[in-house]
């Protein structure tokens, strides 16, 4: 069926259109002004006439972080954590998923399981007594220490449990009847059939790993040991005096500016690298979450 | 069918997970016994004396604990309804888009800022609203005098509010645009038929399509009151908006972590846990009484 569209009625599309595209283009913009000052001359920067657009375009700043040590080495513990905090959350969200997953019948402590997981989920013990544990077990300035207390990504288990609930049934019997035990069962049928939803979980825990930066505040003594985060939190944030410093300190805070904008433009770099896939795939685990049969 | 040695297979498979949960979550929680210690660690938790409720009692005497509470009430419930309006509105709007490389494009801008760490979007915030920052540049042009934005108690809370729906609003919006899409397009043309404008079958058709799941968000934000956004304050505040802008999450890493303050700073954390499990319970109770939902 076709209704003939009025022209006043295609006028307010494209309105719309225009104003949310104007809205998208705004979130935008605090990034562009990072990456131009990131871009620009020091002077400039200090003089305030950076908008959008590089003013005295110049590399310095990314020759200066290529040339940068701890930059790097901050890169690279961030790398370590994203690569094992990764992979242990894919083990451990597979190998817990799947027996939550299972019936009554067949597991009849998965009720209680689930219970449990999901209290440890929402109980959120106090950041003091979570670091003083942490502290006993001596992880402190140790990798483990950013990887092993949230292991268990239980959000991601209880998306995954449900994708696996919503497989049909019939899956599990045809295994079954030729003889599969659990471990074949979920490697050879339930792991293959569950690649989109294996994907959304991996993003996830990927791109919290690399986001975090408290742990390893708090975490790490050493600032060696800082992941990339907590480095440059530590660079741009908690470095700078407010509102009161000297003026010698402030100008040597300006021109700071430009190389301070650069590093966080290549800590942003690696998300918006795989922003695409990010996007696939965490709209569907969001709805993966939200929606269930 | 069902035989003893799968039902052994599925605990194996559980167990790493369980001992990870027992070790890393349960054993803190054991560790919060400290908030009804004066804890001392050369002493530990067996050798601290037990002081009973000395550390709570204290901590509701405090005057900037309760500051504290009021700061975070305020912030966490302003977030969740400008986010949640924003976003609804938002899917609202796209919705009404009729091109669709123009609705992929807007999607892709907006979801943007929801993978950026805090750390990050600080550093940038505190860039574009330093005093000659790109905000209050813009704010010139309209003869505005400059606003120290971090640095006002009165301003500061805003700053926190409204940027993080900026970082949220298209993300939170996700979920409504798969109801809108869910909808039945039969509907909108036995609309247009009885002669309904565009806002009459926004009104009438698409947002009782998604009030169910803005019910559904509503409910399960109840539980996220205590939670004000730790990353985020923590990388824009500074002493001097404190008044304001200190929350519960800030305010216990520094008394307990920072000052040392074991006790004192598991007691208010310890608080806000108990609290913070009723308002989960009662969220969830609420999602599943009024929206149907169920975790599992």
């Amino acid at each position: 069926m076709v209704v003939s569209r009025s022209f006043t009625d295609r006028m307010v599309d494209w309105l719309i259109a225009v104003l949310l595209l104007a809205v998208g283009v705004t979130t935008l913009l605090p990034l562009f002004n990072t990456l131009a000052i990131s871009l620009s001359d020091k002077a400039a920067v200090s003089g305030g006439q950076v908008g959008f657009w590089p003013v005295g375009f110049t590399l310095n700043s990314y020759d200066y972080i290529l040339r940068d040590e701890k930059f790097w080495r901050a890169f690279g513990v961030s790398l370590l954590r994203v690569g094992l905090g990764g992979a242990l959350n894919f083990g451990l969200a597979v190998l817990t998923a799947f027996p939550l997953s299972r019936s009554l019948r067949a597991f009849p402590e998965r009720n209680l399981l689930m219970w449990v997981f999901v209290f440890g989920m929402i109980l959120n013990v106090g950041i003091v007594p979570w670091y003083l544990t942490i502290s006993s077990y001596g992880l402190i300035d140790s990798l483990w220490a950013l990887v092993l207390p949230g292991a268990v990504p239980i959000w991601n288990v209880v998306i995954l449990m449900n994708f696996f609930r919503s497989l049909p049934r019939e899956l599990d019997e045809a295994a079954r009847i030729d003889g599969a035990n659990p471990w074949q069962l979920l490697w050879q049928i339930y792991l293959p059939t569950s690649l989109p939803a294996l994907a959304t979980i991996t993003l996830f825990s990927l791109v919290g790993h690399w986001n975090s930066f408290f742990d390893g505040l708090i975490l790490m003594n050493n600032p060696d040991n800082y992941p990339l985060q907590t480095y440059i939190q530590q660079l741009v944030i908690a470095d700078r005096p407010a509102l009161h410093g000297g003026q010698a300190q402030l100008l040597a805070l300006l021109s700071n500016n430009t190389l301070n904008a650069a590093k966080l433009f290549v800590a942003i770099l690696p998300i918006l690298l795989v922003y695409p896939l990010l996007q696939r795939y965490f709209v569907r685990g969001i709805l993966l979450g939200a929606v269930k049969e | 069918m069902f035989k003893g040695t799968d039902r052994f297979a599925y605990w194996l498979m559980v167990l790493p997970g369980l001992l990870l949960l027992l070790a890393f979550t349960f054993v803190p929680l054991a560790y919060s016994a400290i908030a009804f210690q004066k804890f001392n660690p050369a002493l530990g938790l067996q050798g601290s004396p037990w002081v009973g409720l000395d550390n709570l009692l204290y901590m509701f005497g405090l005057r900037d604990a309760r500051q504290v509470l009021a700061n975070t009430v305020f912030i966490a419930a302003m977030k969740m309804i400008l986010v949640l309006f924003t976003a609804v509105s938002f899917a609202l709007l796209l919705n009404e888009v009729r091109f669709l490389g123009v609705r992929r494009a807007i999607q892709t801008m907006v979801y943007l800022p929801h993978f950026l760490s805090w750390v990050i979007l600080a550093g940038i915030l505190r860039t574009i609203l330093a005093r000659d920052g790109l905000v209050n540049d813009l704010l010139g042009y309209f003869g505005v005098a400059p606003i120290y934005f971090l640095g006002q108690p009165a301003v500061f809370p805003w700053v926190i509010i409204l940027s993080d729906v900026w970082k949220e609003f298209g993300f939170e919006a996700i979920v409504y645009l798969a109801a809108l899409t869910g909808i039945d397009p039969t509907l909108y043309e036995v609309a247009e038929l009885d002669g309904a404008t565009r806002l009459q079958k926004m009104r009438y058709v698409s947002l009782p399509a998604i009030a169910p799941v803005i019910v559904l968000v509503g409910c399960l934000s109840i539980g996220n009151v205590l939670n004000a956004g730790f990353d985020q304050i923590f990388n824009l505040y500074s002493p001097i908006v404190y008044s304001s802008g200190d929350i519960l999450d800030t305010y216990v890493y520094r008394i307990g972590l920072i000052q040392g303050q074991y006790s004192l700073g598991t007691a208010v954390g310890l608080f806000k846990t108990v609290v913070a499990l009723g308002l989960i319970g009662i969220s969830y109770w609420a999602a599943s009484r009024y929206a149907n939902y169920r975790i599992f």
